[in-house]
C-alpha cells in the first residue's frame, strides 16, 4: 500500500467532517500553542538576560561589606564591616587577576534643574575606571577623569532617562543640576542601556566622582564605621556618615587634622573587573584572600564581606525563568494529554461509525495491518493539523505579547520541531488503540454492522 | 482441476454450551466459467457457505481448495491476500463508501491489490469498469445521488476492477425492483460470458436463480439438489 495513498485517504476522511475534526483537535491546538508561546517567550527572556549580563559585564565582580563575626558569634553593637579605599588599593596591588576596581557609593534624593525636579533610580559615586568596568559608554561630552576623582570635582554624567525627564530632551552637557542642593556640572551623557534583567531602568542614573558624593552629599557610604561609632546603635548607623559631610578633605596630602582621611572612609560596595569571564573565579579567590588580610580576619572567622559575580546573577535568573517555564510546560503537556484523550475518543467513534467501511476494505483484500495503518495515519494527521494550527496560534500569541506588553520573545525552532514531534507522538499513542480495535474487527461482523 | 472444490465442509457455531451446526458436510465442485446460483430458504446456510467460499470465514471442518490451494487453514492475512487477488464481492446492500465518488469507490480495492500502479492508471481502470456497467456518465456522482441499481452497478465495477477469477454476490438483487434486477443479472451474464469470470450468486428468488447456468439448492445446511440448466 502506497504511503501517499494512505495519506490521501486519511485527508479525505478528515475532510468529510471538518467541524468535528477541528473540535477534536482543539485540545492539541491549545496544548501546542501554549508550548510554542512559552518556549518563544522563555527564549526571548533568556536572550534578553544574556544581553543584560553582557551589558553589565560578564567579567564583573561586586563586593559588599558583610557582618562581622568573631569566633562564629555575631559581634554586639555594630555588626557591619567596612570596605574602604585601603581595600581598593590592596586589591589592586595584591590581585593579579584583577584589572581595575571602582568604589561605589549610593545616595538617594531629588535632582533639580531649573524648575524641574526628578528622583533618579540611582545616584552613584564611582572612580574613573567605573565606566569601563560596568560597560558604560559616553554618548556626548566626556567621562569622569582621575582628576575629577582626586579633586572631588562637582561634575556628573547623566543617563538618557535623566535627559528626557529633567532636561526635557535638551542637551544637558555644560548645564548645572543640583543634588541635595549641591551644584553639579553635567559633563557627559551616557549611552542608553535600557532596562536590566530585573526590569529596572539603567538609564535613570546619575554618575559622579565618588569622592565628591562621599564628602558633599548626605547618606553616602551609609554603612557604619564601627571604630568611630562607639555609642550609637546600628539604627543610627546612617548618621555616622554625617561625620564627613561637607568638610572632609580628600586625600591625606591635603587633609585637615581632626578628621579621618578619606582612605578610611567606607564605601557602599566595590565593582571589580577581571580580564575575562574565565578568570572571574580566580579573581574572586584572590580578592577574598586580600580582603581577609586587610580586615585582619583570623582563619576561624567568617568573611566580613560578600562577593557576588555576574555569573551567579545569571545563574539565579536563568534558573528562575527555567523553573517558571518548566512549570507552565507541565500545564501545556497536561493539555496535550487531555487533547490526546479527545483524539482517542473521536477515533473510537469514527471506527464504530465506519465499521461497515472497515469490513468492506477487508473484504476487498485489506489486511489488518493496512486498516491499522489507515486509522493511525488518520489520527496522526489530525494531530499534526492541530499541531500546525497550534504552532501558528502560539507564535501569534507570543508576537502579540511582544507587541502589546513588550515581552521579549524569539522564534524557537526547537520548539517548532518539538511541537511537530509531540503532535505526531500524541496521534500515534492515542490513535493506536482505536486503530488496533479497527484492525482486529471480523470482516463478516463488520459487514453486517448496522 | 476445478476452480473450487469443497470436501465435506462443515460450519458449527458455538454459543456457550449450545452448538449450532449450520453447514453439515458440503461437497461440491465449481468449474472455471460457471455461473452458479445458490438458493434455499432463509436460514438454510447460504450466506454462511458464501462467506467460507469468499475466504471471509473459516469452516470448522472439511477442506476447501481454491485454484489448487487448500484455503481453510490459512491465516487472516493469507486469506486477505487470496481475496485481494482472486475474489470480487457484491453485497445486497451495495456497501459503497458514502461521500465518495463512483470512480473513487471503484478504484478503492486497487489501493490494496495494485498499489504499484500510478494514480492515473488506476483511474483509467476504474473508468473502464464503470463504462462496462454503463455508468460512464456517472463517474463523479456520489452514492447518495445514484439509484439502487446504479449503486449496485458501481459495486459490480468495484468487484471486477482487480480482475478476479471469481465473483461472489450475496443476494445482489435483494434490495432492487424487478427491472433493476434484470439489468444487474444481464451484467453478470455478460461478464460471465465475455470475460469468463466465474460467478456464484446467492438468491432465494427462483426467477433470479434461473438466469444462472447451474442451481444448487441448500436445505438445513446440506445440498438438496444440484441442477445444471445450461453449459
Ligand atoms: N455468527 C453466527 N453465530 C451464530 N449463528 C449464526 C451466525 N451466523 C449465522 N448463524 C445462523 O446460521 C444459520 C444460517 O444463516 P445464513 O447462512 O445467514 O442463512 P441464509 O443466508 O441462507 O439465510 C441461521 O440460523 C443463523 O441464525
Ligand atoms: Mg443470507
Amino acid at each position: 500500500m502506497r504511503k501517499l495513498r494512505v495519506l490521501k485517504w486519511a485527508l479525505k476522511a478528515i475532510c468529510r467532517n471538518p467541524t468535528r475534526t477541528f473540535l477534536t483537535t482543539l485540545g492539541i491546538v491549545i496544548g501546542i500553542a501554549a508550548v510554542i508561546a512559552l518556549m518563544e517567550i522563555g527564549n526571548g527572556a533568556r536572550e534578553t538576560l544574556a544581553q543584560n549580563i553582557a551589558n553589565m559585564g560578564v567579567n564583573t565582580i561586586r563586593v559588599w561589606p558583610g557582618t562581622i563575626t568573631r569566633s562564629g558569634v555575631s559581634s554586639g553593637s555594630s555588626g557591619r564591616a567596612n570596605i574602604t579605599l585601603t581595600d581598593v588599593n590592596a586589591i589592586l596591588k595584591g590581585c593579579p587577576s584583577v584589572v581595575s576596581v571602582s568604589p561605589v557609593v549610593n545616595v538617594r534624593g531629588q535632582i533639580i534643574y531649573g524648575g524641574n525636579n526628578w528622583s533618579p533610580f540611582s545616584i552613584i559615586g564611582v572612580n574613573e575606571d567605573y565606566m569601563k568596568i560596568a560597560n558604560w559608554s559616553i554618548e556626548d561630552g566626556e567621562p569622569i577623569s582621575k582628576r575629577h576623582v582626586t579633586r572631588g570635582s562637582k561634575v556628573c554624567l547623566v543617563g538618557s532617562t535623566i535627559v528626557r525627564e529633567l532636561f526635557e530632551g535638551e542637551n544637558p552637557v555644560g548645564k548645572n543640576l543640583r543634588i541635595q542642593n549641591v551644584v553639579f556640572k553635567v559633563i557627559g551623557v551616557l549611552k542608553t542601556k535600557g532596562a536590566n534583567m530585573m526590569g529596572m531602568d539603567q538609564d535613570d542614573t546619575v554618575i559622579a566622582p565618588w569622592t565628591t558624593v562621599k564628602t558633599r552629599l548626605r547618606g553616602a557610604g551609609s554603612t557604619s564605621l564601627s571604630s568611630t561609632s562607639t555609642t550609637s546603635s546600628t539604627t543610627t548607623a546612617t548618621s555616622t556618615s554625617d561625620l564627613y559631610v561637607g568638610s572632609l578633605d580628600l586625600y591625606p596630602s591635603s587633609s585637615s587634622s581632626n578628621r579621618p582621611p578619606v582612605r578610611f572612609a567606607n564605601v557602599d560596595s566595590l565593582i571589580i573587573a577581571a580580564p575575562n569571564q574565565d578568570e572571574v573565579p580566580q579573581a574572586v579567590k584572590e580578592i577574598t584572600e586580600v580582603l581577609r588580610e586587610t580586615h585582619r580576619l583570623a582563619p576561624e572567622n567568617d568573611d566580613d564581606f560578600r562577593i557576588r559575580t555576574m555569573a551567579e546573577f545569571s545563574e539565579f535568573f536563568t534558573s528562575q525563568t527555567e523553573t517558571i517555564t518548566n512549570l507552565l510546560l507541565c500545564v501545556a503537556f497536561v493539555s496535550l494529554f487531555v487533547g490526546g484523550i479527545g483524539i482517542m475518543n473521536i477515533m473510537l467513534v469514527s471506527v464504530t461509525e465506519r465499521t461497515r467501511e472497515i469490513g468492506l476494505r477487508m473484504a476487498v483484500g485489506a489486511r489488518g495491518s493496512d486498516i491499522l495503518k489507515q486509522f493511525l495515519v488518520e489520527s496522526i494527521v489530525i494531530c499534526l493539523l492541530g499541531g500546525l494550527l497550534g504552532i501558528a496560534l502560539g507564535h501569534g500569541l507570543s508576537v502579540a505579547l511582544t507587541v502589546l506588553m513588550k515581552w521579549p520573545s524569539s522564534v524557537s525552532y526547537d520548539a517548532i520541531i518539538l511541537a511537530v514531534g509531540v503532535s505526531v507522538f500524541v496521534g500515534l499513542v492515542f490513535g493506536y488503540y482505536p486503530a488496533w480495535k479497527a484492525a482486529r474487527l471480523d470482516p463478516i461482523e463488520a459487514l453486517r454492522y448496522e | 482441476m476445478s476452480l473450487i472444490s469443497l470436501k465435506d465442509i462443515q460450519k458449527t457455531y458455538y454459543m456457550g454450551d449450545m452448538s449450532l451446526p449450520v453447514l453439515k458436510g458440503i461437497t461440491l465442485d465449481v468449474e472455471r466459467g460457471e455461473m452458479v446460483a445458490l438458493t434455499g430458504v432463509s436460514g438454510s446456510g447460504k450466506s454462511t457457505l458464501m462467506n467460507i467460499l469468499g475466504c471471509l470465514d473459516r469452516p470448522t471442518g472439511g477442506e476447501y481448495w481454491l485454484d489448487g490451494k487448500e484455503i481453510s487453514k490459512l491465516s487472516n492475512d493469507e486469506r486477505a491476500d487470496v481475496r485481494n487477488k482472486k475474489i470480487g464481492f457484491v453485497f445486497q446492500n451495495f456497501n459503497l463508501l458514502s461521500r465518495t465518488t463512483a470512480l473513487e469507490n471503484v478504484i478503492m480495492p486497487l489501493g490494496y491489490t495494485a498499489a504499484h500502479l500510478s494514480e492515473k492508471k488506476m483511474l483509467d481502470m476504474g473508468k473502464e469498469m464503470l463504462e462496462r456497467v454503463g455508468l460512464a456518465d456517472r463517474m463523479d456522482h456520489e452514492p447518495s445521488r445514484l439509484s439502487g441499481g446504479q449503486q449496485q452497478r458501481v459495486a459490480i465495477a468495484r468487484a471486477l476492477v482487480n480482475r478476479p477469477q471469481i465473483v461472489f454476490a450475496d443476494e445482489p438483487t435483494g434490495n432492487l425492483d424487478t427491472k433493476m434486477s434484470e439489468e444487474i443479472l444481464r451484467i453478470f451474464n455478460e461478464i460471465n460470458e465475455k470475460d469468463g469470470v466465474t460467478i456464484v450468486l446467492v438468491t432465494h428468488e427462483m426467477d433470479v436463480a434461473q438466469s444462472a447456468k447451474r442451481i444448487i439448492k441448500l436445505k438445513d445446511g446440506e445440498i438438496s439438489s444440484d441442477t445444471v440448466l445450461r453449459k
